[in-house]
Formats: structure tokens, sequence, C-alpha cells
């Protein structure tokens, strides 16, 4: 187990090597890079964008029902619900949820060019198929991955708005009051650090993955469950070690 | 001319090929034949370096893929063209995209220029009003098509077709065959098929190299392989019915000749 998990680690290292090459051309390298930046990140939006607001509003709720003493201030709601959506929320539960979809699709879609044989086509002809195929991927989704940060973290704290609006469980004012106080900047840059830290995980695996895929279309399968399996424990991992290196 | 010299490949310490020498001729369709499961496969990629054997050396017009650095194999590879079993077209492209892409990689033409030679290496391989389809939405003799094409593109010198009849017709295989003799001619490359089809054996095996249990039994052509000694082979020619039918009219004629 510890041997072939070495040999794994080894295996992705000479594969991230290969991956991270001068592209042959540059102009297609960013036309591609566009494409993947559109394909993983921006299609990523109204997922994002649905799940941030619900979220926010829940967590909203939650906070409003569960801090009831009279010696904490009414505010306190929004300022908590502000800092889960910033310390956790829109860096590592969106990316966990976002390795879900970019992983698969990434996994399932190299995998499947390995089994009818694209990428045997493109080594053939002369071309470093992880570099041309993989690194605008990790790219792509690297460079966009703090505007879907940042979009959760709005619409988190428009979520938690919408119940001060309309339900009669705190006032808009204190909610605004809340998510206004005691503001740490520092907090929105430690969630954009880490999302790009798992946005490159989530790429990296998944391409490693669906690159070393054998088989037919059962084992394409397995390689795209196991690589949401593989990146989602390597966030939390990562998640643990930038917490303890970035708040303390 | 591409000569392979004493191959041999292991697999997880089971030797699938050993000892193989064949010589592949500049300007002829050069054919490995063979039984599936009999190292065709697994031989060629050899011959193209996707695989490195553990033992013995590919000699492409007297360089060694073996000495060469990751430069000269790069080089290497953009005068190989490689039409695949399943054809291998990029699906997120056109036929068009499909043809244009070594292009767009290696080609030193503007885009114009690339453009034009896409378009005549699709009408060379007779596809019509198919440049803004793509490959899920065309026949398979279509995609075949497509891919040489696509294999042509770069204008190459060593031409590797694996399986290329293979889900086809028998018709369209026809089809496909002559091509793929056309193009060898027309261009004067080195073309190695990969083949179980005897019908291409007949048509346009021009130099055979037959592929038994991983080792090389038998090389000739068209003309003499109904005359071959080699036991194994014969067995493969002859396992169809339509074969043993010839098998008997030669042995008649044989007979008829010797009284």
């Amino acid at each position: 187990m510890i041997v072939s998990s070495i040999k794994t680690f080894g295996k992705y290292c000479m594969f991230l090597t290969q991956v991270f090459r001068t592209p042959d051309k540059w102009r297609v390298f960013f036309s591609n890079l566009l494409f993947e930046i559109n394909k993983l990140g921006v299609d990523s939006i109204p997922l994002v964008l649905i799940i941030s607001l619900f979220i926010g509003a829940v967590i909203c709720i939650q906070m409003t029902l569960n801090i009831v003493s009279p010696l904490i201030p009414s505010y306190s709601t929004g300022l908590a619900t502000r800092e889960i959506l910033l310390l956790e929320f829109s860096s590592t539960m969106m990316c966990l949820i976002l390795a879900g979809k970019v992983g698969s699709n990434i996994a399932s879609e190299i995998g499947t060019m390995r089994v009818t044989e694209q990428i045997d086509a493109m080594d053939i002809m002369g071309i470093n198929s992880a570099n041309y195929i993989v690194m605008p991927k990790i790219m792509g989704f690297i460079l966009f991955v703090p505007v879907l940060c940042v979009f959760s973290m709005f619409f988190g704290l428009v979520g938690g708005w919408f119940i001060a609006e309309f339900t009669s469980m705190l006032t808009v004012e204190n909610y605004i009051f809340g998510i206004q106080s005691f503001f740490n900047e520092w907090y929105v840059w430690y969630g954009i650090i880490k999302t790009v830290v798992f946005a490159f995980l989530i790429t990296s695996i998944a391409a490693f993955y669906g690159y070393y895929v054998k088989g037919g279309a059962l084992e394409v399968g397995k390689a795209s469950t196991n690589a949401v399996v593989s990146s989602s424990i390597l966030i939390l991992l990562a998640d643990v070690i930038l917490t303890k290196l970035l708040l303390e | 001319m591409i000569k392979a010299e004493n191959i041999s490949k292991w697999f997880d310490g089971q030797r699938i090929l050993y000892d193989i020498n064949a010589t592949f001729e500049t300007g002829k369709t050069n054919l490995i034949i063979g039984q599936s499961g009999s190292g065709k496969t697994v031989f060629m990629k050899c011959l193209i370096g996707l695989l490195q054997p553990e033992e013995g050396q590919i000699l492409y017009d007297g360089r060694a893929i073996r000495n060469m650095n990751n430069d000269e194999r790069r080089l290497l590879r953009t005068e190989i063209g490689m039409l695949f079993q399943g054809s291998a077209l990029f699906d997120n492209e056109t036929v068009l995209g499909n043809v244009m892409f070594p292009l767009k990689m290696f080609s030193p033409l503007s885009h114009a220029g690339q453009l034009e030679r896409a378009q005549f290496c699709i009408d060379r391989v007779g596809l019509t009003n198919a440049n803004n389809k793509y490959p899920s939405e065309i026949s398979g003799g279509m995609q075949k098509r497509v891919a040489i094409a696509r294999a042509i593109a770069l204008n190459p010198k060593y031409l590797f077709c694996d399986e290329p009849n293979s889900g086809l017709d028998p018709k369209t295989s026809i089809l496909i065959d002559e091509l793929l003799s056309d193009i060898t001619h027309e261009y004067g490359m080195t073309t190695i098929i990969n083949t179980h089809d005897m019908n291409s054996v007949l048509g346009i095996g021009e130099n055979i190299v037959f592929i038994n249990k991983g080792h090389c039994d038998w090389i000739g052509n068209d003309k003499n392989i109904f005359r071959s000694k080699s036991h194994s082979l014969n067995d493969f020619v002859f396992a169809s019915k339509l074969f043993q039918e010839v098998k008997l009219v030669l042995e008649r004629e044989a007979d008829y000749k010797a009284q």
C-alpha cells in the first residue's frame, strides 16, 4: 500500500514534468487556454452562484437560530455568516463541489481520448500530448478560480441578505452591520490562495487519472471516480496545512 | 526504408515478440499479417517508437531510433503519418479541423496555405461536403478517409496503418486499400499496413511479413503467398471456406500440371 502510493506519487510528479514544458506553439496554447477558461471556469458560474446563494441563506438562518444569548450582540449573525463564507465555504466547500464537476469532466474527457487512441495519435505526430491537453486545463482553471471564489463570497452574503430582507428572523440593518464589522481583508486573500492551490490539485489529479487510463469505458468511469475521491481527500489535507500556514 | 533487426519484446515477464527481422521497402505497400493476438500491433508500436523493444533495433533509412535524442525523435515523428484502427479522430474538431491539426502544429505555411493543403488532402481522399461535420456525424469509411487525409497532411515519408479495414464492409475496404496503395505510389512513401484481411493481402500485398506467435514465420508477396510451405501461414491463409476452395483449385492445377 505504502510502496504503491509512493510509486503513484512518483508517476504523478513525472507526469507534471511532462505537462509543464514550453508549449509547441504559443498561439495554439493561448487559444486552448481561452477555451478551457470558458469551459471549466465560466460554465461553473451558475453552479457556484446557486449553491452560494442557498448556502449563504442557510448559514444565516442557522446562525440566527443558534445565537440566542442576550450577551451576544444581534449583529453577530451577519459577522458569523461572513466569516464562515470567507474562511471555509467559498474556498474549501466550493472546491469540493467543483472537484466533482470539473474533476470528473477532465478525467473522463482525457480518459476517453486515451482509450480511443487520440492521445497516441498526438504522440505519434510528435506533440507533447500531456502538455498540449493538460496545461491549458490547469492554467485555465487556476486563472479563473479566484473569480469563482469572489463570486461565491459575494453571492453567499447576498443569500444571507435575502433572509434578513424577506423574513423576520433578523433586521437588514443588523445583518449589514454584522458583515461589515471587524472585517479582515486577509481572509479574502486567504480564501483566494486556498482556491488556487485546490484548483491545481483538482485539475492535475483528474488529468493524471485520465491520462493513464488503460482499457475501455469501464476504466474511464473508474478513473473519473478515483480522480474525484483523491482530489477531495487531498483538498481537505491541503486545507489543514494551508490554514495552519496562513492563519497562524 | 524501415528495417527491424532482431526485435524482442516482453510484457510482465512474458515474451510477446522474439527475434523479428524484417525490411519494409520505400514506395511499396508493406503488410504485416497474422492472427489476432499474434503480436502484430505490438510489433507496429515498436516500429513507430511507441513501445521500446528490449532487444534489437529499428532503422529509419539507416537512422536507429534507439540512438536518437529527443529532438531527433520529434523530427522523425513529423515524418510519420499514422492511421489508427479506430481512426482516432479528435471528437471536438470538425473534419477540416482534424486535417488542419498537424499543419497547425508543425507547418510553416500561413493559415491560408494550411487551409489549401488541408483541402487538397480532403479532396485527395475523395471526401466532399464534409468539411464542417464532426467525426460522430460521418460513417466509419468516411472517418478512415479523414484519418488518411490527416496522416498525409504533412506529406510524411512513412505511413503506418493499423487494421485500416476493421469494421468496414468489403467494398469500402477495397476502396480504402486502393487509396492507400495509390497514395503510397504517388508520394513514394514507406507504407506499413497491419491487417488480417485476406482481400488486402491479395489486393495490395507487395511485401508481406507474416507474424505467428510473436515470431516472423514468412516473408513474401501476394504472388507467392499461396505457394508457401509454412504450415502456420497456410493455416492462416486458408482458414476461410473461400480460400479452402482456392486451395483445392490450386492443388488440382498442380496435379494436372504434374500429369
